[in-house]
C-alpha cells in the first residue's frame, strides 16, 4: 500500500506528511507533483497544507484546477480514500469533491492553536478509532466552513459530518470554535465516506515531541482505508 | 478586444467579516453614517471575443464560488 502525497506550488505541510504517514504510521509514501497526470500505483491520496499559488483567488481555487486534481476527482470516485488537510480541505471542496467552502475566519485573524474535535456519529472508518474528544493542532486564516441550508440538512441527514469542534469534555460550545464555522464544523466526509477534509492537521500530531499523538487516531483510519478499501 | 468587467460579490446573506471590519474601521475614523460594508472582488478580461455562454462558464468554473458568490458580467463599451 503506497500513499501520493500530492505537493502544489506552495505546498509547505507536504513534507510533514510524508514523515509522519511514512515513520510514525508505517505507510510507505511519495510525492506527487501537481502537474502530472497519473496516481497509478498508488492506493491513497494526501493533499496537505499550504498556500497553494499564494491562495490567488480563493484559497485552493487554483489548486483544485490543476491537472493531478482530475485524477483525484476520478480516484475519489472510485471509492478510493483521499484526505485533505487545511488547505487540502479548501482545495477538495474548490473542486467539487466535498460540499461546501471555507471563508475568512470570524475573527479575521490567523489562528494557531490547539482544539478539541469529537466525531459525527457516523460509523467511518475516519472516525472508528475517535472514541473520545481528540486534540489536534489548526492553523489557518479561513477556516470558516460554510454550507447553505440545504447542503447542511443533507450533510447532517447522511452522516458526512466527520468532525466539529467542541470543548475539552466534548461539548459544543461557541467558545471553541475557533473560527466561525457553521455548526461548529471542522470536518466533512463525501456521500461515499471515502473522502474526508478536515481544518486541523493530524499530521502534526503523531508524536509526543510534536505536543500530541491524537493525529494517529484519524491517520490510522486513513491507513484502513488505504489497506483494504471501504 | 473588448474589455469585460466580473464583479464578484459575497451572497448578501453571508457574514462578510472583512466588510465587518472595514465598517468598523470606518466608524472609528468618524464615518458614522457607515452602517454596512460589502468587500467584492472586480476582474477585468481582455478576451477576443464576449461570448456571454462562455463568459457565464468561466464564472462558474474558477472565477466565482456558486456556494458563497455571485456574480455580474459587464462588456464595457
Amino acid at each position: 500500500m503506497k500513499v501520493a502525497v500530492l505537493q502544489f506550488p506552495g505546498s509547505n505541510c507536504d513534507q510533514d506528511a510524508l514523515y509522519a504517514l511514512r515513520d510514525d504510521l508505517g505507510i510507505e509514501a511519495d510525492y506527487v507533483w501537481h502537474d502530472t497526470h497519473s496516481l497509478a500505483g498508488f492506493d491513497g491520496v494526501f493533499i496537505p497544507g499550504g498556500f497553494t499559488y499564494g491562495d490567488y483567488l480563493r484559497c485552493g481555487a487554483m489548486a483544485a484546477r490543476a491537472p493531478i486534481m482530475a485524477e483525484v476527482r476520478r480516484f475519489a470516485a472510485e471509492g478510493r480514500p483521499v484526505i485533505g488537510a487545511c488547505n487540502g480541505f479548501q482545495i477538495l471542496c474548490e473542486s467539487g469533491i466535498l460540499p461546501g467552502t471555507l471563508m475568512r475566519n470570524q475573527s479575521q485573524k490567523f489562528i494557531c492553536r490547539e482544539v478539541w474535535l469529537s466525531a459525527g456519529q457516523r460509523r467511518s472508518p475516519w472516525t472508528a478509532n475517535v472514541d473520545r474528544p481528540i486534540r489536534l493542532p489548526i492553523a489557518h486564516g479561513e477556516g470558516r466552513y460554510m454550507v447553505d441550508d440545504e447542503s447542511l440538512a443533507c450533510l447532517e441527514g447522511e452522516g458526512q459530518i466527520a468532525f466539529r469542534y467542541v470543548d475539552q469534555a466534548g461539548q459544543c460550545a461557541d467558545a471553541a470554535n475557533p473560527n466561525g464555522s457553521r455548526d461548529a464544523i471542522a470536518g466533512v466526509l463525501n456521500g461515499a465516506g471515502n473522502v474526508l477534509g478536515l481544518m486541523p492537521h493530524p499530521e502534526r500530531a503523531t508524536r509526543a515531541q510534536l505536543g500530541g499523538e491524537d493525529g494517529h487516531l484519524v491517520l490510522a483510519g486513513f491507513r484502513a482505508l488505504v489497506g483494504g478499501g471501504i | 478586444m473588448p474589455t469585460v468587467r466580473v464583479t464578484v460579490r459575497l451572497k448578501p446573506s453571508l457574514l462578510d467579516s472583512a466588510g465587518r471590519t472595514v465598517a468598523g474601521a470606518l466608524g472609528k475614523l468618524g464615518f458614522h453614517e457607515v452602517d454596512n460594508v460589502r468587500i467584492g472582488k472586480v476582474i477585468e478580461l481582455q478576451v477576443k471575443a464576449a461570448d456571454d455562454a462562455r463568459l457565464r462558464a468561466m464564472c462558474e468554473q474558477l472565477l466565482a464560488n456558486p456556494v458563497i458568490e455571485d456574480y455580474a458580467i459587464e462588456v464595457l463599451p
